[in-house]
């Protein structure tokens, strides 16, 4: 229980996380946040948030500090949630989130005057991914969506081998998890309340999910796209039964015909000005879009 | 283990005195503020638990669903969990800890002695990380395919990572306390034509009771309270455990849930003051585990001051 040890005695505020003053007390020690009024010391752009995003985000740190000397980037994963608090309690510069902004944590910002600007950087497709044993190889979202619930519990029900399935998904803190539960689980239907069977394993990383399908014939996960490698089969998926099965690729995502694609963001607190204004300005740039595409994801431009 | 400073020296200052003094409620300030320390935590705990009770009615912690995202806040999987994990791990620790225990203070010779002591004390400073990640890379696969369970991350594999965390504390401990047991006891149990292993099992094991059973409850409470290794390994899914078979399928603990929930959830939100009633159950189970211990340890100890008398 870390958080009961280390808060009575640094919790001087009663709203505030501990986790997130600690967060604070630590930033305010080791990397002091952008001070755009001195502009003989290297800018500091502090830059958290969604962990599919954050190779993304360090390839664009590394490439900008290449050719901005006077630019120090500082990136952090976390996931899409700790990066948008982050942004609420303006500790970082800019925030990346693999989902769009909600309404209560706008309002928070706002409430601590502050206007969360939105950015689309790039866009990102949920592989489907299995053993590269397993003989299936196209599912419906309605099938994804049987055996997510619990409903199926074989790969014989999909016309795979007779094997119990075994569910991965990221925990539910993950942007990733609740875009699933939102657009194949529930279909994209608001009043649809399926949940996640229990039997499903909530792993807290990308690399606990790609682990257990490389090793294990039963599983089925997903994952970024950015994240899939030649060791696991990837999924094509088919929006229903009329529809063609689509394997996702920049081509597919970007006509989106392939079904389980979303937008990428970059929040900043404010309407940027400055070096964060340069900073997002070259992340439209081509050179930019092509880092996007060589980790996986899809370029916006 | 009591001070006993020099009182007559002290009840006279004098200027060698003074000094002493000072050290010697520095020493007591210590000791006490560790009291402190706990009631501090415990207050903690529960300010930011208690609100919790209001907020969902009772019955829904006894829901067996927990998905907090959607007010699901079904405590059972999760205590359900945490206990099968340290059941399993206890049942594989004890025996294996004691008979390594008993084989370093009573039964190797002198030099195996000196290396194998500080080895387990090594095996005792891996961080728990690292093993996680020797359980998911290596271990799981084996778990799969040797038990022939649909995955590998499972409560069992959980219980053997905890199982080896705590050994090295168990081993440690208990080794003490048989080292303790007086050489004259295992003389005369020799004099009485006792074999070596009627004397390790009659006479040195219960004459060091105490300190064994304050070893297997530190095993317990290193395996109860462990985090990273199960969240990396035990598969988090929660699943109500439903018998012994559910040792062999995935399941959530109450310290994974917490860490894994804990540092992305809204501050003052339902779930926010859930996660602190579980962190509240935590400390409770482990109040009781050491309060049992130590009754049980006091009463023997008295048991044994009147047979001595």
């Amino acid at each position: 229980m870390p958080a009961g040890i280390i808060s009575p005695m640094t919790h001087p505020h009663p709203r505030l996380h501990p986790w997130l003053w600690l967060i604070m007390l630590l930033g305010a020690c080791a990397a002091p946040v952008a001070n755009p009024t001195s502009p003989t010391t290297p800018l500091t752009i502090e830059n958290k948030g969604s962990d599919t995003m954050v190779n993304l985000a360090l390839a664009w740190a590394e490439a900008y500090e290449r050719t901005h000397p006077d630019v120090s980037l500082s990136v952090t994963g976390g996931g899409s949630g700790t990066g948008i608090a982050a942004l609420i309690n303006n500790t970082v510069d800019v925030a990346n989130a693999s989902r769009a902004i909600k309404k209560e944590e706008k309002e928070k910002a706002e409430a601590n005057g502050l206007a969360p600007v939105e950015f689309v950087v790039a866009r990102d497709a949920i592989a489907i991914i299995i053993h590269p044993d397993n003989p299936v190889n196209q599912l419906t979202l309605a099938q994804l969506s049987a055996m997510y619930s619990g409903q199926m519990t074989n790969w014989r029900e999909v016309g795979g081998e007779d094997r119990p399935l075994v569910l991965l998904s990221r925990e539910t803190n993950s942007g990733t998890h609740v875009y699933f539960l939102e657009n194949v689980l529930r279909l994209g239907q608001k009043e649809n309340k399926t949940l996640f069977s229990p039997a499903t394993l909530l792993l807290p990383s990308s690399e606990g999910i790609s682990a257990e399908v490389r090793q294990n014939p039963n599983a089925i996960g997903y994952d970024g796209l950015g994240y899939v490698t030649d060791d696991m089969k990837v999924v094509a998926v088919a929006k229903d039964e009329a529809s063609p099965y689509v394997l996702p690729t920049i081509a597919t995502v970007n006509d989106k015909s392939y079904p389980v694609a979303r937008d990428l963001y970059m929040y900043t607190s404010v309407e940027p000005a400055g070096a964060i204004k340069d900073y997002l300005d070259w992340i439209f740039s081509p050179e930019a879009q092509t880092i996007v595409a060589e980790l996986g994801f899809v370029p916006v431009k | 283990m009591r001070l006993t400073p020099n009182r007559m020296n002290n009840s006279i200052p004098s200027n060698r005195n003074w000094l002493e003094l000072i050290l010697e409620s520095l020493i007591r300030a210590s000791g006490y503020s560790a009291i402190l320390f706990v009631a501090l935590i415990l207050i903690f705990l529960l300010r930011e638990g208690l609100p919790a009770l209001g907020e969902v009615p009772p019955a829904a912690f006894a829901e067996a669903r927990w998905y907090p995202i959607e007010a699901h806040f079904g405590l059972l999987p999760l205590i359900g969990g945490s206990l099968i994990v340290t059941l399993g791990a206890t049942l594989i620790a004890v025996p294996f800890g004691l008979a390594t225990a008993i084989f370093i203070a009573e039964i190797a010779p002198r030099w195996a002695r000196e290396i194998l002591k500080p080895l387990v004390e090594v095996l005792g400073g891996l961080p728990s990380v690292v093993l996680g990640f020797l359980g998911m890379l290596v271990l799981a696969p084996i778990v799969r395919t040797t038990l022939n369970t649909p995955t590998g991350l499972t409560a069992f594999t959980g219980s053997l990572l905890l199982a080896g965390m705590a050994i090295p504390t168990l081993v440690s401990v208990a080794e003490d306390a048989l080292d303790a047991v007086p050489k004259s006891y295992r003389d005369a149990a020799l004099a009485l034509g006792a074999t070596k292993w009627q004397t390790i099992w009659r006479v040195t094991l219960p004459a060091a009771r105490s300190g064994v059973l304050t070893a297997i409850m530190l095993g317990i409470g290193r395996a109860i309270g462990e985090t990273m290794t199960v969240m990396m390994v035990t598969g988090n899914a929660a699943r109500l455990p439903d018998g012994l078979g559910s040792l062999f399928l995935p399941v959530r603990t109450m310290t994974a849930t917490i860490a894994a929930e804990m540092g992305e959830v809204a501050n003052g939100s339902v779930h926010y003051h859930v996660l602190f009633t579980i962190g509240l159950t935590l400390f409770v189970i482990a109040f009781i585990v050491n309060l049992t211990a130590s009754a049980v340890v006091f009463q023997q100890r008295k048991r044994a001051e009147r047979l001595l008398s």
